[in-house]
Order: structure tokens, then sequence, then C-alpha cells
């Protein structure tokens, strides 16, 4: 491999953050939690994908945006946890189903390509506008994970847009699925831009979850009908994730990602 | 028996060859292949398998089947008949006293 390109990054990283001396406050760790559920749960979906993908390349391609997911997870996690004494991995292994804050659209199964490049949409669209903001955040620890998490994120837009396009325009049958895929996912979108429970006591700091609406509104819509299809109108879900309340999925899938961490606690490899 | 990237049969991606720029100033490089279902995601697909350790800062990507190349067989015909022909560099000629300035 040839290095000779290697970049001295100064951007910042959960381990920065954890050797670092910086402790965040407790409503600030409260915050920083739940976004760090969204990222983690995300991520550990899109790791699903590793080896059946419609080919190789989109093993890659989703690895790779599920891994700058897991780098926010893990910053968030990490920055939270300084709060409380724990470290990310404290907060990712050994905390149950009804602790963890992810809203409800990130813990969905991952369905068929379909279902995932509908989601994936949906997701990188918020997590653009969220970022997008946070970084502005009067907490400098959350603006510089956000400052870095917007150039990826927006790459993730990028991937989604591309592949609606494709699914949407390409065969009859892409088209049927890729709109199923929509029909699925879209429930999932209003709990996205409902107030955060965690934020309302971080006027200047956290996020207004409602004003990203707007943003997520002028994008989306538009590429669903550039794609030929139909945006989704039916009865939004229930929501609760950054209260605790999930669906049936998350369950199953925090047992496979947790099994390792708790059969063999302090493992390293 | 099949060989390596028959497709069986299946429907597949075309192949496209990935030319990496390194960075300003210097050529495109060619840094290897990649599927892609069009050229718009084979340069997408190129970022995400070449350059996640910063390696550029351009992408070319070409379909492979649109690359015309010598024949490996006709090496002889094509490469080494400047053999004996060192009169073709430069570094061939002496230096003439009466010509100045070179």
């Amino acid at each position: 491999m040839n290095h000779s390109n290697h970049v001295v990054s100064t951007a910042i990283t959960a381990e920065s953050i954890a050797d670092s001396s910086v402790v965040a406050p407790e409503p600030v760790a409260q915050y920083a939690l739940g976004l760090g559920d969204d990222a983690l749960v995300l991520a550990h979906r899109l790791g699903e994908w590793i080896a059946n993908a419609p080919e190789l390349e989109e093993d890659v391609a989703l690895g790779n945006i599920g891994l700058d997911l897991l780098g926010h997870a893990r910053s968030l996690l990490t920055y939270a946890g300084t709060a409380w004494d724990k470290s990310e991995d404290d907060l990712a292994y050994f905390r149950d189903e009804n602790e963890f804050r992810s809203r409800q659209l990130f813990e969905q199964p991952i369905g068929d390509f379909a279902v995932t490049i509908a989601r994936q949409l949906i997701a990188s669209v918020y997590f653009a506008e969220l970022y997008r903001a946070l970084s502005r955040s009067e907490d400098p620890t959350l603006a510089a994970i956000a400052a870095k998490a917007v150039k990826e994120v927006d790459y993730h837009v990028d991937h989604s847009a591309q592949w609606l396009r494709r699914l949407g325009l390409g065969t009859e049958y892409s088209h049927e699925r890729i709109q199923r895929g929509l029909d699925a996912m879209w429930p999932f979108v209003d709990e996205l831009f409902r107030a955060d429970p965690y934020a309302t006591e971080l006027d200047g700091i956290a996020v207004d979850s409602e004003q990203l609406r707007a943003g997520f509104d002028a994008v989306v819509p538009l590429l669903i009908v550039d794609a030929g299809l139909v945006v989704p109108s039916g009865a939004p879900a229930q929501g609760g994730g950054r209260l605790g309340l999930h669906s049936e999925a998350l369950g199953p899938m925090l047992a496979e990602m947790q099994v390792l961490a708790r059969a063999h606690p302090g493992a390293t490899w | 028996m099949t060989s390596p990237g028959d497709s069986g049969g299946r429907e597949t991606w075309p192949l496209w060859e990935v030319f990496i720029r390194s960075s300003r100033g210097l050529s495109h490089v060619h840094a290897g292949s990649l599927h892609a279902p069009d050229e718009t995601m084979a340069v997408r697909n190129a970022r995400d398998l070449y350059t996640r350790r910063a390696e550029g800062v351009s992408i070319w990507v070409v379909r492979a089947s649109d690359i015309t190349s010598s024949d490996p067989d006709a090496k002889g015909e094509f490469f080494e008949s400047p053999q004996g022909k060192e009169y073709r560099h430069a570094s061939y000629y002496k230096e003439s006293e009466a010509v100045p300035h070179l």
C-alpha cells in the first residue's frame, strides 16, 4: 500500500475525545446518546449487507456508509460516556433494548436492496440536515463531530439518490420494488422530525428536530418524483424511539450486535 | 468449468478501468478495475474502492471494452525494433563545440 499521500488528520475522532479531558455536561450527554444510538443502529443494519449486496462493489459502498455512521456513533457515544465515566463499548454493548434511544426508522430490517436504498435516502437527507445544523452548536465537541460528519453524509445522499433514480426509472420490476421500499419506510419519517425529549433544555446546543423538516421536504419528495415514483402518503408510525419504545426488530438486532461483547467482556482483537 | 469473470450467463454489470490522479500536476494512473451499471456509478464505486485512504484528487473511468490495446503476442514487432537504435536517444549525441547555448 502506498501511504505517501497519507493526510495527517486533525479531524475529531472517538479516540481524541476519549484522550482529552472534555466532560459532557449531563443534559448534553443525554442528547448525544440518542444521536449516537441512531447512527449505531443504522451502521449495524448496513453491515448486514456485507457479502449480501447485488454486487461486490455495492457490498463495499454500503459497508463504507455503515463505517462512516459507525464513526459518528463512536464519537457521539464516547462523548456521552464522558459524563458517566463509561466507554463507547459500555454504552453500545451493555445497555438493553429499552435503554436504546434510536428512532425506529434505523432499526427496521434491511429488507431487500430497494428497502435499504429507500431507508438510506430518508436517513441520509435527515442526517445531512441534522449535522449541518449541529455543526453550529455552541457545544464545541458536538459541533466538531457534526462538521466532520456533514461531508460524509452528503456523499451518502448522493449514493441513495443515484440508486433511487436507477431503480425508479429502470425496469417495471425495479420500479415496483423501490416504490414498495419507499412505502414501507415512509411511516417512520415523521418520528425523525418530532421534538427530541432530550433537546428541550439545550437551546443553542441541540438541534430542534422540527426545524429540520423543511429541508427534508425540499429535497426528498423532488428526488422521488424525478425518479418517476410516488411520494407515499400513509399514517405515520407511533414512534417513541427516543423514549426507549421500539418495534420488534431492534431486540434481535441488538442480541446479535451485543452477544460477543457480553460473552467475552473486555475481549479485544 | 467457468473462468474468472465468467458470469455464467447471468446478466452482470460491465467492467470499468479506473484511473486515479494522486495529486495536482501528476497524471492519472491505472489503479484497477471494477463493475458498475453505468459510468456515473463507476466513479462512485471507484471512490469507495480506490480513494478511501486519500489516494486521489481525481478519478477517470472508462469502460474496459472501449479500450483498444496492443497485442501481447506482437511484442517483437511492436516493442523490440528500437533495440540497437541508440541514436534515437538524445544521450547518443556528443555536444558539439561549435554550437553555443546547448
